[in-house]
């Protein structure tokens, strides 16, 4: 599966400046670790010492928050669009 | 008193600092940055007397909000009424109440302006021309009408279903409306990806840290009008949990500063029922918070994935305070309740902060014999749809003193 990740502004000092990267990967989890492969460091960015995605750290595939899917099992599939945000925004 | 006494921007996590600049998220870990002051350079300084000359708007507190020198925006926000509710008391059973009444704050009607004008200043000191937000209504208005005062141009995210009068309050002051197909939740999400891409100073994102801080403000001036006091108890809603945090913040910088004696201040929040993952996580005494779908009429509350979650949990548990929510049906109840007993009409939000206290008094959470401040943050003008068939038509007659005698005597009203 390749799917299009786009990256915040805080990692992209990871990604040579790209704001959106191609990558392969069957689920959350393995896109991730590839992710690190091609990225050396932004899977401490983005994940705890335990694998999980950080508390300040919010996934989205095509718009949905993987929290409410299956969080890093959760199934990919080719064009899918994965969204990297910083939970910390809002107030009303 | 012109030096600012503000060091840093520090990580709440890592403890990592930065300069200031609109920046908000930790570059190291993602974990939300937070403006740090060296208080010890305002000692003996900043006296009650000092903010006592100065006039009644949010900047006699200025040095302890993140701006240099004078305020570049909203000069006049902020300093709202504190009133003793004597009736609501009563009705609640309850001894020393009183409601921190934001709901006429100046200019737009929400506690939103104390953050707007200190984002909006922040902005134009940073240079930035275009400022934007993401929001539920109230902070859509605030910015919309700010901008419009200091020139600058403004563009504000909203969910496309918002209530008319958030609307028409926002849309009034010539700014950028974009209406987003989904909820809060999903406008936040997509305005932290524009920040990220436009040059614009989004209140609450890119510029959030210093946006946060104007809150603290609210608390400031609940204390002076107590007499120089914190309450014993003290009840804010919740939609981010910003606004608990900063509230808290407030009475420990005032009691670090020797303004006021600790008064062992109990911070409890509110939120409704169909969005409560903060409440909740206090309930279940967790510190983890489970992102929700929303759904309640108290949309300016309805974030599901609060960015302050974690902190507001926090400060309830170690303040002693508790956190508590309520269904539509008793935030209207509530709201209908304010505006009988203290002529206060209150958004759904005011309904949602007082029917918790109604609850969290009747558990036995918050004692009957001590003070109790409930923070009102904006106002019922604005969310007319929540209530408008629960409240009595009027009854429609002829000019006719006849007509009027009978409908009197039905009333069982007597002439003289």
């Amino acid at each position: 599966m390749t799917v299009t990740v786009r990256i915040p502004t805080p990692l992209r000092k990871l990604t040579a400046g790209a704001d959106e990267v191609s990558i392969e990967g069957a689920t959350i989890g393995a896109m991730i670790d590839n992710l690190e492969a091609a990225h050396a460091g932004l899977k401490e960015r983005l994940c705890d010492e335990s694998g999980e995605i950080r508390r300040f750290v919010n996934v989205y595939l095509n718009d949905e928050d993987v929290r409410f899917l299956n969080g890093r099992d959760t199934e990919l599939k080719d064009g899918d669009e994965v969204s990297i945000v910083p939970a910390i925004a809002g107030g009303k | 008193m012109s030096e600012s006494i503000v060091r840093a921007l520090k990580c709440r996590e890592c403890g990592q600092e930065y300069d200031i600049q609109p920046t908000h998220v930790c570059e190291f870990c993602f974990g939300p940055l937070e403006v740090v002051y060296d208080y010890e350079k305002l000692e003996g300084k900043l006296t009650r007397e000092l903010i006592e000359s100065r006039p009644q708007n949010m900047w006699r507190y200025k040095e302890l909000l993140p701006i240099d020198g004078e305020p570049k925006v909203g000069a006049n926000n902020g300093f709202t009424p504190l009133i003793r509710a004597d009736r609501l008391a009563e009705a609640l059973g309850v001894k020393e109440l009183y409601i921190k009444n934001d709901s006429v704050c100046y200019p737009t009607l929400s506690f939103k302006d104390r953050v707007v004008s200190v984002a909006l200043s922040k902005a134009v000191e940073f240079g930035f021309k275009t400022v934007a937000c993401a929001s539920t209504g109230n902070l859509a208005g605030s910015v919309a009408a700010n901008a419009a005062a200091a020139g600058l141009e403004s563009y504000v995210f909203i969910p496309e279903d918002l209530e008319q009068g958030k609307v028409l309050g926002a849309g009034i002051f010539g700014t950028n409306m974009i209406g987003i197909k989904g909820q809060y939740d999903d406008v936040n999400r997509l305005c932290s990806e524009i920040a990220g891409k436009y040059g614009w100073a989004f209140v609450n994102v890119n510029v959030r840290p210093f946006y946060a801080e104007g809150s603290k403000s609210l608390g400031y001036e609940m204390m002076e009008q107590l007499g120089w006091k914190a309450p014993k108890h003290v009840v804010v809603p919740m939609a981010s949990g910003s606004l608990c945090t900063k509230v808290d913040k407030s009475i420990k910088e005032f009691i670090k500063l020797g303004l006021i004696e600790d008064n062992q201040t109990a911070v409890y929040g509110a939120q409704a029922t169909g969005c409560s993952p903060i409440a909740k996580s206090v309930k279940d005494d967790t510190d983890m918070i489970h992102p929700v779908k929303a759904d309640t009429i108290a949309k300016s509350l309805a974030i599901g994935n609060p960015a302050d979650g974690f902190y507001a949990n926090r400060v309830m548990k170690e303040s002693g305070g508790y956190a508590e929510d309520v269904s539509d049906e008793e935030v209207i109840a509530a709201m209908k309740l304010l505006a009988e007993t203290e002529g206060i009409f209150a958004e759904t939000a005011g309904g949602v902060t007082l029917g918790c206290a109604k609850k969290l008094i009747e558990s036995g959470k918050i004692p009957r014999d001590e003070s109790i401040v409930l923070c009102i943050t904006g106002n019922g003008l604005k969310t007319q749809e929540a209530v408008i068939n629960e409240v009595s038509k009027p009854r429609v007659i002829s000019a006719s003193l006849k007509e009027f005698d009978v409908l009197a005597e039905a009333d069982g009203v007597a002439s003289n």
